[in-house]
């Protein structure tokens, strides 16, 4: 069934679409991240202007991580007050990320800066968490002891200013760290019109140094919150977002994610990372091959005057 | 010849006998360059429809153009007569934009910003365009492809524009958004003509102008103009409005059917697993 986008101008088959939002949202079911990063690229692929495709991936990261957080709160897995101050530092990064955004559209660049920053970070995590889970299925091999990680090591980010606590978290640490933290992920998830998950997490248990078990609640809490602001500032700076777009991926997406869940309690996690590290290095990997390969086309053409 | 002429006039009658259609001669238009008297022959045309509604499962649209030759004297000899049908867009500001291998990656280098060019840009005629149109005719009226383009925009940076625009129409007409039909013009014992012309789905809102030119000798002997409506309607139109007029708004409407898909299917999840 083909259908006509009112924003994005181009028509698309509905049905490519409701499946591309099931795929991904199956992904974000069985591997607990919020799917951004997937759906972004996708929707380059089918022929969505990389301006709407950014813009309506935020919102589509909403309704995923809406119901996510939803669970994790009932769980009591989320640390609200490092949510607010990594959402206070998100808010900024974010604002400054969307301008950026702006400035390189207007340069006509921003396909090289999107795709580049997919192809650094993807490449990056995926290649950290392929190593650590293959580490860590060799030592569930030889069944020996689990080495526990140590927490509050008292690194350097122990000894700045502005010291608070986060009780949930267990931790006594500077709000600085967290402030930039948010602030990092707010510019990245704004270019690249993704959450910031899969880079909000490690970030938390490496340099912030928080529990495992409320990571992942409190990545998802702030990220719902600094989303809904990404779309709306896309969707009130250069009325980017597609609603229909968005609807039709987040139906297929949230049927996905509740499938991904089931499937995800039958699988063991090293595996369910496994898995997920060489999702991110192919996505990563065919991004990547655009950059490097000769395309079909050397021109191409984008509506507007560049200045 | 004249057989197979005289079998294609039930087609081109066709549309002239369905009912409901608009009525023939919307407009006259000002004669090109011969101003009082009324040239000798003259075009009386119509449009199957005149305004095209683009909705959620808009798939691309069919027009027809058709029409017929009025005289008041005998066919004169000489060369026959031809017609062109150009069915021209709104116009944007585009930037073409070409490739380059930088450090071992392929990144956007030079660019050329065109003002004005159409979206969208049909021209059919009944025989190859280059024998029926003098070139300063073209130049004049703007009829053929290169020159359906306007108005560089800002200075260029790059020492020859000519690649570009040529990738441009490529572009376009590989997209089917450009398109130079020889030949698709029907036209039956130098009186009646028809030309389908297919919009395609990915189509702009706005007046897309028609233009009828009657030839003789690579003389434009008359012309005709009548204008195509398409719009957005209904969900479409409301939700591109929205976005447009209200964006604020429209985005806290965004954000609220994502929230409720959210925790609808968290919820509905609830109750499935419940039992």
């Amino acid at each position: 069934m083909q259908i006509y986008l009112p924003i994005a101008e181009v028509v698309v088959n509905a049905f490519t679409l409701v499946g591309l939002g099931g795929i991904v949202g199956l992904m974000s079911g069985l591997f607990g991240v919020g799917g951004g990063f997937l759906i972004t690229p996708l929707l380059f692929f089918i022929g969505i202007p990389p301006a709407i495709a950014v813009a309506t991936g935020a919102n589509q990261v909403v309704a995923s991580s809406v119901s996510g957080v939803l669970a994790h709160v009932k769980r009591k897995t989320v640390d609200f007050r490092m949510g607010w101050v990594l959402l206070a530092g998100g808010l900024v990064g974010s604002s400054a990320g969307v301008l950026l955004f702006n400035l390189l559209s207007r340069l006509g660049q921003v396909d090289l800066v999107v795709q580049l920053c997919y192809v650094v970070f993807l490449g990056l995590i995926g290649a950290m968490m392929l190593q650590e889970s293959l580490r860590a299925l060799r030592r569930h091999h030889r069944s020996g002891p689990i080495k526990p990680m140590r927490r509050h090591q008292h690194g350097w980010v122990h000894k700045w200013p502005m010291k608070m606590k986060f009780r949930a978290s267990g931790l006594y640490i500077s709000a600085i760290p967290v402030l930039l933290v948010g602030a990092a992920v707010g510019v990245l998830g704004a270019i690249m019109g993704v959450g910031g998950g899969f880079i909000m997490v490690p970030a938390m248990i490496y340099l912030l140094g928080m529990p495992t078990k409320v990571v992942i609640g409190t990545s998802l809490f702030q990220i719902t919150f600094l989303s809904a602001y990404t779309t709306l500032m896309h969707a009130v700076s250069s009325n980017t977002v597609d609603v229909m777009l968005a609807v039709l991926l987040i139906v297929g997406g949230v049927t996905g994610a509740q499938i991904g869940t089931h499937l995800g309690a039958r699988l063991r996690a090293e595996q369910l990372r496994i898995l997920l590290a060489l999702l991110v290095l192919a996505v990563c990997g065919r991004l990547a091959l655009d950059l490097f390969l000769r395309p079909d086309d050397l021109y191409s053409i984008t509506p507007g005057v560049l200045q | 010849m004249t057989r197979c002429r005289w079998m294609l006039l039930p087609i081109l009658l066709l549309p002239l006998l369905l009912p409901g259609l608009p009525a023939l001669a919307q407009l006259r238009p000002a004669p090109p360059h011969t101003p009082t008297p009324p040239p000798a022959e003259q075009i009386v045309a119509g449009l199957s429809r005149d305004d095209v509604d683009i909705t959620t499962s808009f798939d691309g649209s069919e027009i027809i153009i058709y029409g017929a030759i009025k005289r008041e004297k005998p066919i004169p000899p000489g060369e026959p007569l031809d017609v062109i049908v150009a069915v021209e867009g709104p116009a944007r500001a585009v930037t073409v934009r070409h490739k380059e291998r930088r450090l071992g990656i392929w990144v956007n280098t030079g660019r050329v910003s065109i003002g004005s060019a159409p979206t969208f840009y049909v021209v059919a005629t009944t025989r190859p365009l280059e024998t029926i149109l003098k070139p300063e005719l073209d130049q004049r009226f703007r009829i053929s492809i290169p020159l359906a383009m306007r108005a560089f925009a800002g200075k260029s940076e790059v020492a020859d524009v000519v690649p570009y625009t040529e990738a441009f129409m490529r572009l376009r007409q590989e997209s089917e958004l450009y398109r130079q039909d020889d030949g698709a013009v029907l036209l039956a014992e130098q009186t009646l003509f028809r030309a389908d012309v297919r919009l395609p789905a990915n189509l702009i809102e706005g007046f897309y102008s028609t233009r009828i030119f009657l030839l003789r000798n690579g003389e434009i002997i008359d012309s005709f103009r009548a204008p195509i409506e398409v719009r957005k309607v209904g969900l479409e139109r409301w939700l591109y409005r929205l976005a447009l007029d209200q964006p604020f708004l429209y985005g806290i409407m965004s954000l609220a059917i994502a929230a409720a898909a959210g925790w609808g299917a968290s919820a509905a999840f609830r109750l499935i697993k419940r039992p």
